[in-house]
């Protein structure tokens, strides 16, 4: 213990430093890959049981005899890993095999500006929502390169599908993302929670915390909606999830993958983006760490204090949300989905934009306590 | 006013949001999936599953290789030879079931005129190995012996209908 | 001392990738050294704490215009063969303008050392948010030049999208709209049919 010390000492303040950073930066992966284990698993179950069945039900944590089935996921993980990774002969192999790292690694990066609570970010990075966008943007790459790489055409179908589908969405989100900027006044995605805590409801409470009243949602809900269906879209999920197809393109840009590389390529980035769209829309319109009855209960009760845990509680809303469409909707024909992108969401945006900019101009709601 | 409707109708979602309350209705109606090794339908006597050919009570083989089964099946699965047997019957000396050819309609069943061929309940099985989807004369045999209780009161259950 | 390091890291980088765009020979290759080239300079930048043109160029050269020209590589079947022919004839042009453009590079170096400050006085920036500060000059000072940049690439838009509008007046194309717009009462129509006994 004290040759610990001697060690940690040693360091200094810059190493301390970076070996902090480091163990939080491998804390938050180590969060957000075991999240994609279990929301694996609980999309089977949710899905199961919206189909009347129960899904996975039977491989056990250590054999224990509680929470059957919650070892899925990770029994699922092993059999990929252990799977051989089949390169076909006629792709470009080197790119084959970087097109999973590429897809995955905007999916992690993307977490450090993610505040999880007051005082819990690995980046205080100012123009947050910036990078937020910029990095989201790459996700696409991993996908294009996947289905080009694999040399089959399918693949490559699912990849053109998919490259036009996210470059069209992604004017949809960055123009939601634009009203909240509006809202916050701040790149900072800290400062936005922290601008969502007061005064929104300003004529009911003026100048007090107003709890689940003086989020975004309250003035921006139809930015809300675009952005949430936006981000299904971005990350491929059903009923967007045309890039898939398995229906007519078989699956679409992951047809030759197999074993580790599928595991890494598909899986863990799509799953991690759910999350990170999910947490996005709950730091963005849900007001991230804070409790929703903030300022209706006193302030020293735990209900009212913000914590990690109501961002978690909003988290689950989302991403229970992307496994109820799932179940509930038909997948979009591809025309169909290029219409919605295009000619009814950025509309929508612009307009909502628009009536941003006169509730700025007449000062009214959230905008009463500016200037 | 109709396009008006019409707008607002999908401008705010009303189809999907009306899907989405049927689907999470259903998520909490009682599952009925049956926990199938632990748990097993109820299953009829009349089940068509595997074949076995059957005995008399006192161990005579009941099938007189008149080949009417052979004759009757649909997909060409049962070969069978027969000769005269030490005791001057006439007995089969191969009678083979292909188990993939089979599409267990039951007909050779239907055709024996004395219940030697018969398909029991038993529909959990696997084969490992090439060449063990072909069922013989000993098979069969050694399965109507094993399940001679069951059969006997299956078809006696069946009798009245028939 | 870890700036340097790091501005030399991506700097080599960058050369490299540079180099792999004009040197491969495979289009798709070319447009991903591209890619790597514009993540190096942005890293470039955000060294220089320029984050928000660092993240911008990520934003949009990296994230839509490099994806859109993966797309159209991938979609057309380039022939390389065909595209040296012509190299002979260009590479002389060619080395002309990439010696123009090292002259310029080792003039611009040449005067900095010297002394000689070329760009105007560069303002320390404010520590945290250049943003707030690029944003706020962009809307007074520059709001002109700016919303005519605007105007400008608006008329572009709309310029590319009429001249690659067409009207085939043949073409059986289905209306949405009407799609959606169907209700059950247009499609099926419940009609009382009486009973009929056979004589």
């Amino acid at each position: 213990m004290n040759t610990l010390i001697h060690w940690w000492n040693l360091l200094g303040a810059d190493g301390q430093h970076l070996v902090v950073m480091t163990a939080q930066i491998v804390a938050v992966m180590m969060s957000v890959i075991v999240s994609v284990a279990m929301m694996t698993y609980a999309e089977r179950k949710v899905i199961g049981f919206i189909q009347v069945r129960i899904g996975p039900n039977q491989v056990r944590i250590f054999g224990l005899p509680f929470l059957k089935g919650l070892a899925q996921p990770f029994a699922d993980v092993i059999k990929l890993l252990l799977k051989e990774v089949i390169v076909p002969a006629e792709s470009d192999k080197f790119l084959f095999l970087l097109a999973p790292l590429i897809a995955l690694v905007p999916a992690l990066a993307t977490w450090a500006v993610v505040p999880f609570s007051p005082d819990f970010v690995l980046a205080k990075l100012d123009a947050g929502l910036l990078y937020i966008l910029a990095l989201t943007s790459l996700g696409v790459y991993g996908i294009i390169l996947a289905g080009w790489a694999a040399n089959s055409k399918y693949a490559l179908l699912g990849a053109m599908r998919s490259a036009a589908q996210i470059v069209a969405y992604e004017i949809a989100m960055g123009f939601a993302l634009v009203g909240v900027l509006m809202a916050a006044g701040s790149l900072n995605l800290t400062e936005i929670v922290r601008a969502q805590s007061h005064g929104y409801a300003s004529y009911v409470y003026p100048w007090q915390a107003a709890g689940f009243l003086s989020w975004n949602w309250f003035w921006l809900f139809p930015l809300m909606v675009v952005y949430f269906i936006a981000g299904i879209a971005e990350t491929n999920r059903a009923p967007f999830d045309v890039a898939e197809g398995e229906s007519e393109i078989v699956a679409g840009f992951h047809v030759e993958y197999s074993g580790a590389t599928f595991a890494t390529l598909f899986a863990l980035p799509e799953y991690a983006n759910m999350i990170l769209v999910a947490t996005l829309a709950s730091v963005l319109f849900l007001g991230g760490w804070q409790s929703p009855f903030e300022g209706y209960l006193a302030a020293d009760l735990p209900l009212a204090s913000p914590s990690f845990l109501w961002l978690f509680l909003k988290i689950l809303c989302f991403l229970f949300c992307f496994l109820w469409f799932r179940a509930t909707f038909p997948r979009y024909r591809y025309d169909q989905i290029m219409r919605l992108g295009w000619k009814v969401f950025i509309p929508i945006t612009l307009i909502w934009i628009g009536v941003e900019c006169v509730m700025v101009w007449f000062k009214v709601g959230p905008w009463a306590r500016v200037l | 006013m109709r396009a008006l409707r019409q707008f607002a109708k999908t401008l705010f979602l009303g189809e999907l949001l009306q899907g989405l309350a049927l689907t999470f209705r259903y998520m909490w109606k009682p599952k009925f999936t049956v926990h199938y090794p632990e748990e097993k339908t109820p299953q009829s006597v009349r089940y068509r599953g595997l074949h076995a050919l059957r005995r008399y009570p006192n161990g005579e083989e009941r099938c007189i290789a008149c080949k009417l089964c052979e004759a009757v099946c649909p997909a060409l699965a049962i070969t069978i030879e027969s000769d005269v047997s030490a005791d001057g019957t006439r007995r089969t000396t191969r009678y083979d079931i292909d188990l993939f050819k089979c599409i267990y309609c039951g007909f050779c069943e239907e055709a024996c005129p004395v219940d030697a061929i018969v398909e029991t309940r038993i529909h959990e099985y696997h084969m490992e190995n090439r060449g063990e989807n072909i069922m013989n004369k000993d098979k069969l045999l050694a399965i109507g012996e094993r399940y001679e209780s069951m059969i006997a009161a299956d078809k006696l259950a069946d009798a009245p209908y028939r | 001392m870890l700036t340097t390091i790091l501005f030399y890291v991506f700097s080599a980088v960058l050369v490299g990738a540079a180099l792999g765009v004009v040197l491969s020979r495979n289009p798709v290759h070319a447009a991903l050294c591209l890619v790597l080239a514009f993540f190096n300079s942005a890293a470039l930048w955000l060294l220089l704490e320029a984050e928000f043109l660092g993240i911008v160029l990520v934003l949009v050269y990296v994230g839509a215009v490099m994806v859109l020209f993966l797309f159209v590589v991938m979609m057309l079947d380039i022939n390389v063969a065909q595209l040296r022919e012509g190299f002979t004839r260009y590479a002389p042009l060619g080395a002309m303008v990439a010696l123009l453009m090292i002259g310029e590079i080792v003039y611009a170096v040449w005067f900095r050392q010297l002394g000689v400050n070329l760009a105007g006085s560069a303002p320390a920036l404010a520590p945290g948010s250049n943003t707030a500060a690029l944003g706020e000059l962009l809307y007074s000072k520059y709001m002109l030049p700016s919303e005519l940049a605007s105007v400008v690439l608006l008329v572009a838009i709309v310029a590319a999208i009429v001249l690659t509008l067409r009207r085939r007046p043949n073409l059986k194309q289905q209306d949405i709209n009407a799609q959606v717009a169907v209700r059950s009462i247009d499609r099926v129509r419940i009609m009382k049919v009486d009973s009929v006994t056979r004589s």
